[in-house]
């Protein structure tokens, strides 16, 4: 396709002068617009209004927000440029360039609202600017609230998912696991995992160790779950015909109920996820003494709103990642289904 | 006829067999799917069971291939009792059954590493690819393949354990006519390359006689063995010949379908 476009440009170029063609073609002008005009355009009003809102604020708190900006624009500028040679940076320009527009426009909205206007109360609604700040000025304690939950965070995950994955097997393969398993999974499952957090303060003995079983717990209903329902539901027909191929009891779980489970166990590892994040956050504001959980009750404590939003767009991009990443595993290990979602 | 086939198959027999299953909604009373059935295919035999739906073929198969149990009789390969499912009878079903989450090379390896014996026998693997004329698909998953080359899949995944006995429940129904009448020929390639014996399901007089050495007919309710009919026509067989749609009047009306033509006669 790539190969097919590129002769084309120059015969373009040529009608462009004479009759104006309805939709604007690849390499016209109206179309090189469009591919880097959008963010440009949304970051330089982002610059205006900060620079109209600024002049009532101090400078040092101001300035960081000036430079990101600013630097915001000289990349948008410098892409402008590089796309016209590069034909897949422009289409992925193409692509994402309204949604970083759009996300630029929020910021430019928000600071008019907030340090512009001052129709949201201070100091719960900084501007973005403030916001900034924080992020830079607390980065040391930000990295490391993010490292402590993002260990927390995989411990307690992970214990969950093995759990899980192993009582979901049992529990959808065995007739009597499942006799007796289903109750109780059926009565514990549904309780919240935040609500266990008083007797787990109790009963453990460090506060770590309790936030990471109460994550895994939070994790391993939703696991179980599904890959029970995933296990049990495998098509009759692919075990009937693994046991006329001579499939023995380790090839009929391992080899046809878990790959065909499989699309199951994800959606319950992406709700195991999703209520992982959670309890996390829940589980370290309440008990744990460390993580962004704690350090957004800790800067509220303190009212440094600038710092709870700062924290607020570290977990938004943390967490999003990690699903993120979840999502290119299943992609990877599901390769062979038709139409999965995509991220 | 049969150019030096590899003879590994068996024979099978399956006597005096009844089977009944427990109604739906009531299930103290129990209904007969198969009555006292009796039938033998000595080995290398390609025999066709045609019947309506519901008279116990697909019951019948189910109980040659172990995955049953029958209520009465016994059933036996060579010698042997058949007691549960095992690679020496494979089954292929209507729907190919291929494990969607395999390449076609490991669909057809499935059997292989079942049995734990992959690594020595990893040759065979492109062989039978070959056999089945899917060497370029070794690495499709199976919902890119189109429903004869999926059903293709399914034959090579059970004959590469060397099945005595190949039992073939409808393979063919699913697929259109063109695609069928190949795939006949296919089948009947396999069979004499390989010998093996083969019990094939059908609702096509047609394909029952243009494949079978016996066309055994059932009637339902409960199933029954209503005649044993050999077809001895030179293969490869001629669909339009004169004795084959002679043959092909004989069933009908055994079967009830013959229409007003016989009715009046």
């Amino acid at each position: 396709m790539l190969q097919e476009a590129r002769p084309r440009v120059p015969e373009v170029e040529q009608e462009w002068s004479g009759e104006a063609p309805r939709k604007a073609p690849p390499g016209s002008i109206a179309s090189s617009l469009r591919t880097w005009l959008p963010v440009t355009a949304a970051t330089a009003s982002c610059l205006t209004a900060h620079w109209l809102v600024s002049t009532t604020e101090p400078a040092p708190e101001t300035r960081s927000y000036f430079v990101f900006l600013w630097s915001v624009l000289g990349v948008s500028l410098v892409l402008a440029f590089v796309q016209i040679g590069w034909p897949s940076l422009r289409r992925w320009m193409r692509e994402m360039g309204p949604i970083f527009a759009a996300a630029l426009l929020i910021l430019c909205a928000w600071e008019l609202i907030t340090s512009g206007l001052r129709l949201l109360p201070l100091p719960y609604f900084p501007g973005p600017a403030g916001v900034f700040q924080s992020l830079i000025n607390d980065r040391a304690l930000l990295f490391d609230s993010t490292w402590h939950s993002l260990i927390l965070l995989l411990s307690g995950y992970a214990l969950g998912v093995v759990a899980g994955l192993i009582s979901g097997i049992c529990i959808g393969w065995s007739s009597p696991v499942r006799y007796w398993g289903m109750p109780i999974l059926k009565v514990v499952g549904p309780i919240p995992a935040t609500a266990w957090i008083p007797l787990a303060m109790v009963v453990s003995p460090s506060a770590i160790i309790s936030a990471a079983s109460l994550i895994a717990l939070a994790v391993w209903f939703p696991v179980t779950m599904l890959t029970a329902s995933g296990i049990s539901n495998t098509r009759a027909s692919y075990l009937d015909v693994a046991r006329t191929l001579g499939a023995g009891r380790g090839y009929l779980i391992f080899r046809v109920a878990i790959p065909a489970a499989l699309p199951s166990i994800f959606i319950g590892l992406f709700m195991g996820l999703g209520a992982s994040f959670l309890t996390l956050v829940v589980a370290e504001t309440v008990g744990v003494k460390s993580g962004l959980g704690w350090y957004v009750s800790w800067a509220q404590g303190w009212a440094e709103y600038g710092k709870v939003f700062a924290a607020l767009v570290i977990m938004a991009a943390f967490f999003s990642t990690i699903m993120t990443l979840l999502f290119k595993v299943r992609d990877r290990v599901l390769v062979w289904q038709k139409g999965v979602i995509k991220w | 006829m049969v150019a030096a086939p590899v003879m590994e198959a068996s024979s099978l027999r399956v006597r005096d067999v009844s089977k009944t299953f427990p109604l739906p909604d009531d299930p103290a009373t129990r209904r007969s799917a198969l009555e006292s059935i009796s039938l033998s295919l000595a080995a290398g035999e390609l025999v066709s069971l045609v019947g309506p739906s519901g008279c116990g073929k697909s019951t019948l198969l189910r109980l040659i291939a172990g995955l049953d149990a029958p209520d009465a009789g016994e059933l036996l390969v060579g010698a042997e009792p058949i007691t549960g499912p095992n690679a020496e009878r494979g089954l292929v079903f209507q729907d190919p059954n291929l494990f969607p989450w395999l390449t076609v090379r490991r669909n057809i390896e499935a059997g292989l590493v079942a049995r734990h014996v992959l690594h020595e026998k990893r040759p065979e693997v492109e062989e039978f690819m070959r056999l089945v004329g899917l060497e370029s698909f070794a690495d499709a998953y199976p919902h890119h393949l189109s429903g004869g080359m999926a059903q293709r899949v399914a034959l090579a995944r059970a004959l590469i354990n060397h099945p005595k006995v190949l039992l073939l429940d409808e393979p063919l129904g699913a697929l259109d006519a063109f695609t069928r009448m190949r795939m006949q020929d296919e089948v009947l390639r396999l069979w004499q390359a390989r010998g093996t014996t083969m019990l094939l399901v059908t609702h096509d007089i047609d394909e029952a006689i243009y494949m079978s050495d016996r066309i055994v007919i059932m009637t339902q309710r409960p199933g029954k063995i209503e005649r044993t009919i050999p077809v001895n026509l030179a293969r490869p067989r001629d669909r339009s010949s004169a004795e084959f749609l002679q043959l092909r009047g004989e069933i009908l009306e055994l079967l009830h379908f013959a229409g007003s033509k016989v009715e009046t006669a």
